[in-house]
């Protein structure tokens, strides 16, 4: 039912958003700057404030987000149209990602039912429940697929970690979540060899996640006890990254790009020259060449005495 | 044999170099196949390879100084020059007669003596992997253990991957040199001759 609401706004309402320019635009006016004046009816003045830094939006990220179609009374209340806002609109329910996302053919590559299935095997959904949503990762304002659409596996990556670390790097959020203080990752990322290059070139859920070869990444986020601790799993021909980060088919594509690249690799997360099955095919011959010459001279010289 | 002569070609230091380097590049050969493998048995686990491999690294890569400068204190790294004259006639040479003069009763084209401890085959291959392998191979596994230094990109390339490219395919050249090393020095007096030479320092002429 959602989902029609959400698609029939969209068509009828496309003139509604203006986020290029937010000084015209009925929320953004707001929402977009660090305070805001309302007539404070009690004492019958003006009275400017701070905006709650939460509830700034960036309007450029917004713009380049998929769900820039849409207005924000999309998925907000309609009543919040009303300024100032009634204080009892908080309480009311946000509606959710499947509310528009859920049961419809437009979006069945996504897998989205899945995604939810898988994330309520999660360890976010274990321990937190249902306060545990997709916005949690998933800023709704400004999403965008990277993942699927970027060719460069360093702004995958960062885009993608630093979902995880709005959190996990932020004590505020994360203890409104948890109710405990956020590990400190370094520290206990200690154990990983070459640590920061580690951090820039995959993604947190490379071994924090369960690969699934139905979904594009499981969403069943794992706890540490069960996060990929082998480097062997992922530096190896067999490399568990094929089935996730390279699984992408605008990744898989890359060695394309350049000439050297494509002669030389396509597995980078080998160790050593049987990254290129080239070199691998010629160092097998080379030795197998070596070897057969022993061999041969070495019966010369026990029968050629 | 015992009236043959002798001399002393290996010194006490040559032999205690010969002997480490020996022992680092064999580990680092099995530890860097063990990793590139990606094998992870309880016996020979991933970490404990990377951690062997970084150790006889270091231990190669000081023995090296140690080998450096032997030659230059002791003149030992004269034997290691190469003359221009001659340089492709005298590979040729010793080449055939590996393979052809050595079955059919010829003479050593090159006797050894106290003023020429290498033929010329053995110069060349040794002064590659000793001069050009080795250090190449040291310098990119240094590289390695602080990939941060590496540049990111070269030709739109990797720069990490490039570096671990020049590594390992130095270390396979170096594997392949060993083998035939190994190989060549049983080519002697008797199969072993050569082997008890470089644990003793003397050697039959």
């Amino acid at each position: 039912m959602y989902f029609v609401m959400c698609l029939f706004l969209s068509v009828w309402d496309t003139q509604a958003q203006s986020y290029e320019d937010p000084q015209h635009h009925a929320c953004l006016k707001c929402h977009s700057n660090q305070s805001y004046s309302f007539n404070n009816e009690v004492t019958g003045k003006v009275v400017r404030r701070l905006m709650n830094p939460y509830y700034i939006l960036d309007t450029i990220a917004i713009s380049a987000g998929v769900h820039k179609p849409f207005d924000c009374t999309d998925c907000h209340a309609a009543a919040y149209k009303t300024y100032p806002h009634k204080s009892e609109l908080k309480l009311q329910p946000l509606s959710t990602c499947l509310d528009c996302h859920g049961g419809d053919a437009s979006f069945a590559k996504y897998k989205f039912e899945e995604i939810e299935s898988e994330f309520k095997k999660s360890v976010h959904y274990k321990v937190y429940g249902e306060n545990f949503n997709c916005s949690k990762c998933h800023s709704q304002h400004t999403y965008v697929a990277t993942a699927r659409n970027s060719n460069n596996v360093l702004d995958i990556v960062d885009y993608n970690n630093k979902m995880c670390l709005s959190c996990h790097n932020d004590m505020k959020k994360y203890k409104l979540v948890s109710g405990h203080d956020n590990p400190k990752l370094v520290k206990i990322h200690d154990w990983l060899p070459n640590q920061e290059l580690h951090f820039r070139h995959v993604r947190c859920i490379e071994c924090h996640t369960e690969v699934k070869d139905s979904l594009m990444v499981s969403h069943n986020i794992l706890s540490k006890e069960h996060a990929v601790k082998k480097c062997a799993e992922c530096h190896s021909a067999n490399s568990k990254l094929k089935a996730s980060l390279y699984k992408y088919q605008n990744l898989q594509k890359r060695s394309e790009n350049g000439v050297i690249s494509s002669i030389l690799t396509n597995s980078s997360y080998t160790i050593g020259t049987h990254q290129s099955p080239f070199l691998k095919l010629l160092s097998i011959l080379i030795f197998l060449a070596v070897l057969s010459g022993i061999i041969i001279h070495s019966l010369f010289r026990i029968f050629k005495k | 044999m015992g009236t043959s002569e002798k001399i002393y070609f290996y010194p006490l230091w040559l032999r205690i170099w010969h002997g480490t380097n020996a022992m680092g590049i064999i580990i680092l050969i099995l530890t860097g196949i063990s990793m590139q493998s990606s094998i992870d048995s309880p016996i020979i686990g991933f970490n404990l390879a990377v951690n062997l491999h970084n150790i006889a690294g270091i231990i190669v890569f000081m023995s090296y100084f140690f080998f450096f400068a032997g030659n230059l204190i002791t003149g030992n790294g004269k034997f290691y020059r190469i003359k221009k004259k001659d340089f492709f006639n005298n590979l040729v040479k010793q080449g055939k007669y590996y393979a052809w003069g050595m079955f059919h009763g010829e003479h050593y084209p090159f006797p050894l003596s106290e003023k020429r401890k290498f033929n010329p085959l053995q110069k060349y291959s040794y002064v590659l992997v000793m001069y050009l392998a080795v250090p190449v191979v040291i310098v990119t596994g240094i590289a390695l253990l602080f990939p941060e230094i590496i540049i990111d990109k070269a030709w739109g390339v990797s720069g990490v991957f490039m570096t671990a490219i020049l590594h390992s395919a130095m270390g396979f050249f170096i594997s392949i040199f060993l083998i035939i090393h190994l190989y060549i020095a049983s080519v002697g007096k008797s199969p072993l001759e050569n082997y008890k030479s470089i644990f003793t320092g003397w050697h039959h002429i």
